[in-house]
């Protein structure tokens, strides 16, 4: 009878999370421009999809952008880490809790401040500003992945390197790097996913000529949900997906050998 | 044994967070030596190993490597490798490649690498295991492979920082057996940091014994356990019962309530000391009025001798005899002048007098990391 019970409840738990997703998706390969009525098959509106200029030139944006801001936050949150890792411990909890910040502080404050910020210092709202404002939201994230990665280094790799002849750097590039790599690859993943996904913040540091594709999604459905934003919603679901599984599925490689050697204990 | 010094250490003294490590350490180690730094957890020990190792500098004093002056030598500048606590092997290269790490960066050619990490796999009994990845080896092979990959680099000093501490008691003393015999084919000097003070007698030629950042006491391991020359180092050196006592002249000592015939001398008259007298030298007899007399508490078997805690006035002695009185019986204690050593007052309170012999904290914290 329990048993019953608990596959019930997940069941439930997943048909209210992922319904809407199905239902989205379903519609967007609904030949009638309704929602309701079901008229038929059809890949138009993605062929559609694919024609629009406008959603073209915003998911270029988004593409960009997002490779630009998570490659330059994965650069500097994997130095952040390790310069947190080495701080004294009282420094270190500060700086880490100052990290957490952004994460936590509603996107509407960051989008509005990083606003304010970059009209007082007269930047023009564009690429610039998106990348800047994407930059500061995507460290943190970097360095919550690349943190606990060097914290479960053994503290003596980098001495062992040294030991063995490497100078700094080479410990660095051929010890150091290849430790906490798992935890960077995540970082940069999760910061592409955020950069892609971020509304809030975008709309406040845009510009008119670099709409990202949220924005411009929510630009169409002020007039009328058209089933084109059914399409390119199934599709970025689906891109997500895709790389969540293939996140999981890095985890679950990395960490197998490691639990083979417990169980030989 | 060739005598010359391959490293000195000159008034060494190191602070971390405002607490001295390490008080003013002066210590010479010479070529093909074994020498073993030996003491209790925080006395010092691993930090004067990395002072070697250049992986700290001293806050004051110097460190020469043959003749040199060495202070600002980074590690990966100095003749010298380590063998690091937990292996510190490196988990995303195979062993092949972990061996190979050193010559590699010194851009050895590659016939010449294979060449070298087959000998060095050879000689720590793992050949074969080239391509497997170092996680999947138990804890005494990566031992070995944390041997080969720095002793691949040809060093004149190797380095190693409680080398043995996550292996269990077996494989420890075959370990111990092994890299004596590895010294001894290399012909290299060995700097050995270890709180396990027998692991230290078997394989040293000099022990250092260390306390609370200062060296207690340098000598060969016959030396510091005939002779310690305090309490502290006769007490972690083996079992000790340290008593307080009266000097009353040369040769003549008060403690337990009776006066002893010693063989020391050189202390002022009436002088209080320490008395330091080794369980197996004492020998248990009849009672009697002729003898000191205590009552017997506990006994425990402990496989080679029985381990017997004996009450006498107001001291409490521990004694190893292959006989067991009673508990509870009278029995009486002889001592011959040459069993009893008398050393100045010291401070030193009982460090192992009831530890169990290889089951430390350190050891156990290890397990639970991995």
């Amino acid at each position: 009878m329990k048993k019953i019970a608990n596959k019930l409840y997940i069941a439930l738990v997943f048909i209210f999370l992922y319904a809407p997703i199905f239902v989205l998706i379903a519609n967007s390969f609904n030949e009638s421009k309704s929602r309701t009525v079901w008229t038929g098959f059809t890949f138009d509106w993605y062929v559609k999809l694919f024609n629009n200029e406008v959603i073209l030139k915003s998911l270029g944006n988004t593409l960009i952008i997002a490779a630009v801001a998570a490659t330059i936050s994965t650069i500097l949150g994997t130095a952040a880490a390790i310069g947190i890792y080495n701080m004294k411990k009282i420094t270190r909890s500060l700086v880490i809790n100052i990290t957490y910040i952004p994460i936590m502080n509603s996107e509407m404050v960051t989008g509005v401040s990083l606003m304010l910020l970059f009209v007082a210092l007269h930047i023009d709202l564009g690429y610039l500003t998106l990348i800047i404002a994407h930059i500061t939201f995507c460290v943190p994230y970097v360095i919550l992945n690349v943190l606990p990665k060097l914290r479960q280094m053994n503290r003596n790799l980098y001495d062992a390197a040294l030991d063995l002849g490497c100078n700094p750097w080479q410990a660095f590039r051929h010890v150091i790097i290849p430790e906490i790599m798992p935890g960077i690859v995540t970082g940069f993943l999760m910061s592409i996913t955020y950069s892609i996904d971020d509304f809030v913040i975008s709309y406040f540091t845009h510009g008119s000529t670099s709409q990202t594709l949220p924005i411009t999604i929510y630009s169409m459905t002020r007039r009328k949900v058209s089933p084109e934003v059914n399409a390119l919603s199934a599709i970025i679901f689906v891109v997500v997906l895709v790389v969540l599984l293939i996140m999981n599925f890095n985890d679950l490689r990395r960490t197998k050998p490691k639990k083979k050697k417990e169980a030989a204990r | 044994m060739d005598k010359n010094k391959i490293i000195e250490l000159k008034n060494i003294e190191m602070e971390f967070d405002g607490e001295r490590v390490l008080k003013g350490i002066n210590l010479d180690i010479h070529d093909k030596e074994f020498v073993t730094l030996l003491g209790p957890s925080g006395c010092g020990k691993t930090t004067t190993l990395r002072i070697v190792g250049g992986f700290v500098t001293p806050d004051k004093g110097d460190v020469f490597f043959g003749g040199k002056r060495v202070n600002d030598v980074p590690p990966y500048k100095r003749p010298v490798n380590t063998v690091f606590q937990k292996y510190a092997l490196f988990p995303h290269l195979n062993v092949y490649e972990n061996v190979a790490f050193g010559l590699r960066l010194k851009k050895v050619s590659e016939p010449e690498i294979a060449r070298r990490v087959g000998e060095m796999l050879e000689l720590v009994d793992l050949k074969g295991y080239d391509k497997r990845g170092v996680n999947q080896l138990s804890g005494g092979q990566q031992q070995r492979i944390a041997i080969a990959r720095a002793l691949i680099n040809n060093p004149k000093v190797l380095l190693l920082d409680e080398p043995l501490g996550a292996l269990d008691l077996k494989l420890r003393k075959e370990m111990q057996i092994e890299l004596k015999k590895i010294q001894q084919r290399m012909e290299i000097t060995f700097i050995y940091v270890t709180h396990d003070q027998e692991e230290a007698l078997t394989m040293s030629d000099t022990v250092v014994v260390m306390k609370d950042g200062t060296i207690q006491q340098i000598g060969t391991p016959q030396d510091i356990y005939n002779e310690p020359t305090n309490a502290f180092v006769a007490d972690f050196i083996g079992e000790s019962n340290i008593l307080p006592g009266i000097m009353h002249r040369d040769r003549l000592v008060e403690f337990a309530g009776n006066n002893f015939e010693c063989v020391d001398g050189g202390f002022d008259p009436m002088e209080p000391v320490d008395v330091v007298i080794r369980p197996e030298d004492i020998k248990l007899v009849p009672a009697s009025d002729e003898v000191l007399n205590g009552v017997v508490e506990n006994v425990q078997f402990k496989g080679v001798h029985y381990e017997i805690i004996v009450k006498a006035y107001s001291d409490t002695w521990v004694i190893h005899s292959t006989k067991a009185p009673e508990v509870g019986s009278v029995v009486g204690i002889t001592l011959t002048p040459e069993d009893i050593h008398i050393m100045k007052k010291s401070d030193v309170k009982k460090v192992n007098y009831f530890k169990s012999d290889y089951d430390d904290a350190e050891g156990s914290d290890i397990e639970q990391q991995i």
